[in-house]
């Protein structure tokens, strides 16, 4: 590990390396084959603080900086890539928004329980026409009383269905268009009105719940609104680079993963009267994985001091991301291709971690949206 | 009730063990943990401490490099810690317990606890000796204890099955896994940890000079064991190759 990390988060990484080897590797393939919530992980992180790692002690999170988030992340993502979404989204843009955001009340309503891992956070940005262009998005929310009484479909929601509170976009302005008249709304599981919808079969992450969210004049109380009207895409933007530097944890973890498997398979695997690493097509193969795992995690821990710095992060979050999720895809492609016909079978954990890895490269701002950021801050620079 | 708990750092358990040029063992990059039978004896500090209340105090002896197994201690629970710096890398069991038994012998105790052995050497003698020095009793390989003010009732691996023993308080104890499962620190703890108290202190605060403690013992010679030999194949017919496979393990390996 070529990059210095202080006491407490080598203990940090020691203490989830150990959960992880001990309890979340030997469950990651069951939960996969049974798309099953990996609701045994998810109890057994909350009693460990892992469910609000960066969060304020007086929140009932574990107070500790950010790059402590990322590396859990990133370990648990190594054996269950599933699980290691469901931290990202609960923590990224499902609880820091009402830590950053909300009153008072609000906060004391939720933190705590989020950070404790009694309750589920989600974020609900995504619509049919509103992906990487958010200010396309059609859910609406009129005040009537005391109540945002709100209409319209969110699709792709991880944590959907299990999360006890959605960071909602809708907008609040029927008349205005793109990212004016965006309102943040929290919504509670229990909302009248609210329902969860068609559970997604996914590709990969199987063990991570994907859904549609349906408001059918949903009745939301006035006090859950998320700071004021009209601030909602402020709000999304605010989260999102954060969130990023997450999935670029994850990717990170998935390659690590991977590799991990690859390696020790080609320095077991005897072809032609040598193990097959010591073949120069294999063994450079896992040379350039080796390196850009090393880059990737440059590049994500890099994004994570700078928020632990509390400096600007835009363009390096994004290269984080994009790098670290491409690496994803790329190491383990190749893992199941140096695995050969063993590679593609579910007796080994790399089919699965190739499944898992594609997705990185779509969610939290496809890569392609990243390179945008990038170049756009290449342009103001 | 006071709780002390000897603890060693030792080399991970998947650290890949090399000589150095001098044909000593070779720590660096090694990674270090707590030895895991100590983890169990940390385990069942926490445990009498939830039950009894009182303080669990972990004690061990090396350079700065310990500070991360003790703080691995606090971070499960463990409410202070003590490192003694022997000044010199050239110690052995004597020494070890020698200063140990010094270092807790002025610290007030109800119960000392320590893993029964270290992975490392494996020489299953500092706890033992320690409770010789202090005078008090000692129950080892310890996989359950019930504490009460005054005496412990622990259950001991025998071979082939299990002893429950009696023993008055203070008294030394060696874990042994088998019965109770050490936690893992939480994130809080580990934040904690940092703020809990950690002393470091040599040998001449605790009255002891390096004559008094100079090793009895002295390691002359390293040597890896030798490569495994390769497995053996017995070809033929089943029935045939079944025959000769047995004559082998009764008359060559003499194991039937």
């Amino acid at each position: 590990m070529p990059i210095d990390l202080t006491e407490e988060q080598l203990m940090m990484r020691n203490l989830v390396r150990k959960l992880v080897n001990k309890e979340l590797a030997p469950r990651a393939a069951i939960y996969d084959q049974n798309h099953e919530f990996p609701w045994e992980n998810i109890r057994k992180m909350g009693e460990l603080g892992l469910m609000g790692i960066p969060i304020p002690e007086e929140w009932g999170g574990a107070g500790c900086d950010f790059l402590s988030y990322i590396i859990t992340i990133e370990e648990i993502s190594r054996a269950c890539a599933s699980t290691g979404v469901i931290l990202a989204v609960h923590t990224s843009v499902g609880t820091f928004p009402i830590l950053l955001f909300g009153t008072e009340e609000q906060k004391q309503k939720y933190v705590p329980k989020l950070a404790a891992g009694e309750y589920i956070g989600a974020f609900a940005l995504t619509e049919s026409n509103a992906g990487s262009d958010p200010g396309n998005l059609s859910t609406t929310a009129k005040l009537e009383g005391n109540h945002y009484i709100v209409n319209g479909t969110k699709i792709f929601i991880t944590n959907g269905g299990v999360a006890k509170v959605y960071v909602t976009f809708v907008r609040t302005d029927a008349d205005s268009k793109g990212y004016k008249g965006i309102t943040c709304l929290l919504v509670d599981k229990d909302t009248p009105g609210f329902s969860i919808g068609k559970k997604e079969e996914k590709m990969g992450l199987n063990a991570s719940q994907t859904t549609e969210l349906i408001f059918d004049n949903a009745r939301v109380p006035k006090e859950n609104l998320l700071g004021v009207e009209g601030d909602g895409f402020r709000i999304a933007m605010a989260l999102l680079d954060t969130g990023r530097i997450g999935i670029g944890a994850q990717g990170l973890g998935i390659a690590q993963g991977a590799f991990d498997v690859a390696l020790a398979y080609a320095k077991e695997r005897v072809m032609f009267g040598k193990p097959i690493i010591e073949h120069q097509a294999v063994g450079f193969m896992l040379a350039d994985m080796a390196t850009q795992i090393d880059a990737a995690r440059m590049l994500v821990y890099r994004a994570a001091r700078l928020k632990d710095k509390g400096l600007p992060l835009s363009k390096e979050a994004s290269m984080a991301k994009m790098y670290a999720t491409d690496t994803a895809m790329m190491v383990t492609t190749n893992a199941v291709q140096i695995l050969g016909g063993y590679g593609y079978c579910r007796e080994y954990p790399v089919e699965r971690m190739m499944r898992d890895a594609k997705i990185t490269q779509i969610y939290e701002g496809t890569n392609q949206i990243q390179r945008l950021v990038i170049a756009k801050n290449l342009i103001k620079e | 009730m006071k709780i002390v708990v000897l603890m060693k750092q030792v080399f991970d358990t998947e650290a890949k063990i090399t000589l150095d040029g001098s044909g000593k063992i070779n720590k660096q990059g090694v990674s270090l943990v707590m030895n895991p039978y100590d983890e169990y004896a940390v385990e069942l500090g926490l445990r009498i401490k939830e039950k009894l209340k009182g303080e669990v105090t972990v004690v061990s002896l090396g350079g700065d490099e310990v500070q991360s197994a003790l703080r691995q201690a606090l971070a499960m629970g463990a409410d202070k810690a003590v490192l003694v710096d022997p000044g010199t890398e050239e110690i052995d069991e004597f020494t070890t317990a020698t200063i140990l038994a010094k270092a807790v012998g002025g610290m007030e105790y109800d119960i000392i606890l320590g893993g029964f052995k270290a992975i490392d050497d494996g020489s299953v003698q500092v706890c033992g000796r320690v409770a010789e020095i202090l005078g008090v009793p000692v129950v080892n390989v310890v996989t359950q204890a019930e504490v009460e003010e005054g005496k412990a009732v622990a259950t001991c691996d025998i071979d082939g099955g299990s002893a429950v023993i009696e023993v008055s308080l203070p008294a030394v104890l060696t874990a042994q896994k088998g019965g109770i499962e050490p936690r893992y620190p939480s994130m809080k703890g580990i934040m904690q940890a940092k703020k809990k108290p950690m002393q470091k202190i040599g040998l001449a605060e605790i009255g002891l000079d390096a004559a008094q403690v100079a090793p009895k013992v002295k390691a002359l010679n390293f040597f890896m064991p030798a490569a495994r030999a390769a497995g053996k194949t017995v070809p033929g017919e089943p029935a045939e190759a079944a025959r000769e496979l047995a004559r082998l393990l009764r008359e060559e390996a003499k194991v039937i």
